[in-house]
């Protein structure tokens, strides 16, 4: 296999011991890139000579034996994450031309370990999407199968791991936005609780809901990447200042006693019978390794994906307000005047489930409908905090499909908004919740897709469900890397 | 005003604290600094910035609370109130809207009749403050936008409408004024635009229970501006409402040019703010602990302070007001008294001779060059009869300018007062001798010629010689022949 088939671990040893350098493993992946990218469109932008550069750092610093995990691993951020001196655009033609002045908290934190950033990933614009079709730059293709969807919206982040592009990324989830593609593109993905990982330098999608998560090729490159971003930063009053645990310390310790839970409201009408056998297959696996699996109930389930259109809808209509063509990004000025420079800019900047979003959002928190739509789904979300909270008094995890289909075909779901918004119904309610998932590979379809199973743990306790994931993962030994 | 009616009116006030940095990041809140050069990504609203609160900004918001005897609420929320303005960098501003800090608090006013009233504060809450558009004028397509003051944390401070005058809205305002400044949350500069004021006014009938339709006057920003503004509208109001027409809810802005209040924008076309808690914000936590400690380091207020200048130094009322209408003031009177004892005296001067010279050359309490101990020190001179009130006047400006102690300029200038009684009687005696003519006039009963001895005598003692001791050596003197 070729070096950028290998997982960050794995690198890790070859770099450490020299039998590779920075330099010579991020070449690799520049000449993937430049390969296979015209196919699958991950990248919004290649950064060769940045790149090069830091790999050229990250060599010095591995021959002054001053290496950490990351030194001079080549990984590709989410277009969503501010880079400093590299243009940022979330995906969105309204802020094409923007070049940050700043490093968010993880892009910082990834290059004090001097990481190699290989580029800016392709998305659904702003984040808003399951299918990576909502993107200013065309849409990411499966690298499992070119005529179906990456999902999304952190379509490039799952589509460039899986195709061996970058030896691993950083999506943000809002609603499944790293799940769901992780699932469709056979890779790992770690939505971590609420306020785990700082959110500074992260453009904002829905403030309350959005958090930044790695996407790998096993789940032990998971948890390496989540240490190194994890933990509390000044900069956001949303982080929580709790010690974070060593991860991949704990990963081995195996899951015997470990009780799992199986909600009955996650096996719906619709969902895809390769699906269910692929969740049975993964129950039966854990019962053998030791895990009770325990049937629960989160009764609230059903209105989760309501709740969650209206709040994140809410919260991104004032998130995206600053797009105004003032200060940065795309002005359209036609001269004629300020109210009709903001209405060209706005209304030729953004696409249109963007703008469809703000629309929604807008409404809600319109004076005479607040109470009836953001404070409705606000009590809805408690009770969907308190399903979790009740689940979690019986059980250590609980495990549910991720969607409820393998990635569908480009085009499908595109003038169908709410079969779209319906593809997240199996992620959503964790976001609500705050909670911490786990998405990672189960099975296959029987044409051959992959197919992901959502391991949903307790608020801060990553540490046991990337334990769970990676027994199953040692367990099941599925097959890692696409047909490319 | 029409007896009939009365006015209602209400005040907002804005007051900008001085705090050094920015309410949600760690820019500088000076103010006169070139544009944009006071942003960062927060300030500026980049794409993925996220606020900060500034704690000294909750401590300030706590101490109006205390002094405006409000409740603070152990837990409040920011919320974002949306509107489109180029000033407004995220399209939102931070402020608080259902959980404000601060509620249900009051002052209470002097008014022209002497009387005292109370107001009520509804709330107070923190906010964060607009940017400047710098509109270049004719010609020009552009405005310029300067995000300097963008993130400057104010304090919003709603009264209830309880003021049925002009004069008791200044009144409100001024002591409000007074409150902010003395608590050293705010720096009361009124043209820089420290403290903005706008007014809710209605009229209606007097006993109606009901309130009229108010007009919410903006852009007035002196204290005669308010007095005007509120004086025109009520006027206004009355006038259409006698002439058979009625008082539509709107927004009006002051021109301080004509005097006059003009149409904004009406009911129809207000702003839906669509205000939601900031999900980038945690609540803001206060505890009973913190309400305490900042409690203990209130100053002492206004009020308080008249009230103990009058009981225990013993001054007047009036004196005790003027004194304690600036803190700086009172806190140079205090050190003044405090070095000696007679607060009466140091009273005098400091309301006399410190104020005129600060306002002659255009000081402020705060730049007076005269050190209170000096004034003190010279204040005892008087006392313990070293020089005469009128010398003193001498050394006050020689002390002001050349910034030496009272004793050495006397001693230099040898201005101490002369009451050996040998010495003035030998002055008395060359005096009276040198002029026969008024010592006749004196003793046939023309009494206002020992004016005209009085004034030689000191001219000849180049005013030095003790005055009393003069009358009783003079007096005697020209009794005897």
């Amino acid at each position: 296999m070729e070096t950028t088939g290998l997982t960050i671990h794995e690198m890790r040893d070859l770099l450490d011991t020299g039998k590779i350098s920075a330099a010579e493993l991020t070449g690799s992946f520049l000449r993937r890139i430049h390969e296979l990218d015209t196919r699958i469109n991950a990248f919004i932008r290649v950064t060769k000579e940045q790149a090069e550069e830091a790999a050229r750092r990250a060599d010095r610093r591995i021959r002054e034996g001053n290496s950490t995990l990351l030194t001079g691993i080549p990984l590709a951020l989410k277009d969503i994450f501010v880079t400093e001196g590299i243009e940022t655009t979330c995906a969105s033609n309204i802020l094409k031309g923007f070049v940050p002045p700043y490093d968010g908290t993880v892009v910082r934190r990834l290059r004090e370990q001097d990481a190699v950033f290989l580029g800016k990933l392709n998305m659904d614009e702003f984040a808003m999407g399951s299918s990576n079709e909502n993107s200013a730059f065309g849409p990411v293709r499966n690298p499992w199968d070119e005529t179906r969807v990456s999902g999304g919206s952190s379509g490039g982040s799952a589509a460039a791991v899986a195709a061996c592009m970058a030896a691993g990324s950083l999506g943000t989830d809002t609603g499944g936005s790293i799940r769901q593609p992780a699932s469709h593109c056979g890779v790992v993905g770690l939505k971590p609780t609420y306020g785990r990982v700082s959110r500074y330098g992260v453009i904002a999608y829905a403030s309350s809901l959005d958090q930044v998560g790695p996407l790998a090729r096993d789940v032990e490159d998971c948890s390496l990447l989540l240490q190194a971003v994890a933990g509390y930063d000044p900069h956001d009053s949303t982080s929580v200042s709790l010690p974070v645990p060593d991860y991949r310390g704990s990963l081995k310790n195996g899951v015997k006693g470990m009780r799992i839970g199986c909600p009955k409201e996650y096996f719906i009408d619709g969902l895809d019978a390769d699906v269910i056998a692929s969740i049975r297959t993964a129950l039966d696996r854990y019962r053998h390794l030791g895990a009770e699996i325990v049937d629960i109930t989160l009764p609230h389930t059903d209105y989760a994906v309501a709740c969650y259109y209206v709040i994140a809808t809410a919260e991104a209509s004032s998130n995206l307000a600053r797009y105004d063509g003032i200060r940065f990004g795309q002005r359209i000025d036609d001269g004629g005047g300020l109210i009709e420079m903001y209405r060209n800019t706005r209304a030729r900047g953004f696409g249109a489930e963007v703008k469809r979003r703000i629309m929604l959002g807008t409404f809600a928190l319109s004076s005479g409908y607040y109470d009836a739509y953001y404070l409705k789904a606000q009590k809805i979300r408690t009770l969907i905090r308190e399903d979790f909270a009740a689940a979690f008094d019986q059980v250590d995890a609980v495990l549910t499909p991720v969607a409820p289909t393998p990635a569908f075909l480009l085009g499908e779901k595109m003038d169908d908004p709410l079969q779209m918004y319906l593809s997240d119904i199996f992620t959503i309610p964790v976001n609500l919740a705050g909670t911490c998932a786990i998405s990672l590979p189960c099975g296959f379809s029987a044409e051959g897709l992959p197919i992901g199973m959502q391991l949903i743990g307790k608020p801060f306790a990553e540490e046991t469900i990337l334990r769970a994931a990676w027994a199953f993962e040692q367990e099941a030994g599925i097959r890692k890397g696409p047909p490319l | 005003m029409t007896s009939r009616y009365e006015a209602v009116i209400g005040l907002e006030v804005h007051t900008q604290l001085t705090t050094s940095t920015k309410i949600f990041c760690g820019c500088s809140t000076a103010f006169g600094a070139p544009p944009n050069s006071h942003t960062c990504p927060v300030c500026l609203g980049l794409p993925g910035a996220l606020p900060v609160l500034n704690r000294t900004v909750v401590e300030y918001a706590i101490r109006a609370g205390l002094a405006t005897r409000c409740t603070i609420a152990p837990r409040s929320i920011f919320a974002r109130k949306n509107y489109f303005y180029p000033d407004l960098p995220k399209g939102y501003q931070i402020s608080q809207f259902e959980l404000p800090i601060c509620t249900g608090g009051h002052m209470e006013i002097e008014t022209t009749a002497g009387g005292r009233k109370t107001i009520g504060i509804t709330r107070i809450h923190m906010e964060e403050d607009a940017g400047k558009l710098i509109h270049p004028g004719e010609g020009s397509r552009f405005s310029h936008v300067d995000l300097n003051r963008a993130g400057t944390p104010l304090l919003e401070i709603v009264s209830e409408p309880d003021m049925r005058s002009s004069d008791e809205a200044v009144a409100y305002l001024r002591k409000l004024h007074q409150t902010v400044v003395y608590l050293g949350i705010c720096d009361g500069n009124l043209e820089e635009g420290s403290f903005r004021c706008d007014a809710n006014v209605s009229v209606r009938l007097r006993g109606a229970e009901k309130l009229g339709t108010r007009a919410e006057l903006k852009n007035i920003n002196s204290f005669r501006f308010v007095k005007q503004a509120i004086e025109y509208e009520i006027e206004r109001q009355i006038d259409l409402i006698e002439s058979g027409g009625a008082v539509v809810q709107e927004t009006r802005l002051f021109d301080s040019a004509s005097g006059v209040t003009r149409s904004m924008r009406g009911k129809e076309e207000a702003h839906d703010y669509r205000y939601f808690p900031d999900p980038d914000l945690v609540p803001v936590i206060v505890s009973e602990e913190w309400i305490q400690s900042v409690r203990g380091t209130l100053p002492e207020l206004p009020d308080a302070k008249i009230e103990r200048f009058a009981s225990d130094l013993g001054l007047s009322r009036q004196d005790a007001e003027v004194l304690a209408a600036d803190r700086a003031l009172a806190d140079y009177f205090e050190a003044c008294a405090a070095a000696h004892n007679n607060p009466k005296g140091c009273a005098n001067w400091v309301m006399g001779e410190v104020i005129r010279v600060l306002n002659e050359s255009g000081q402020t309490i705060a730049s007076c060059p005269l050190p209170p101990e000096n004034l003190a020190g010279m204040v005892k001179r008087i006392d313990d009869g070293t020089i005469s009130g009128k010398i003193a006047k001498t050394v006050f400006l020689e002390m002001w300018k050349s910034g030496k102690k009272a004793d050495r300029i006397i001693e230099e200038k040898g201005l101490r007062q002369v009451t050996d009684s040998g010495a003035i009687e030998k002055v008395v005696d060359e005096i009276i001798a040198a002029n026969p003519e008024q010592a006749a006039q004196y003793r046939s009963g023309k009494e206002k010629v020992f004016g005209f001895f009085v004034g030689q005598v000191m001219k000849a003692s180049k005013g030095k010689a003790n005055p009393q001791a003069v009358n009783d050596i003079l007096k005697q003197k020209l009794a005897q022949d």
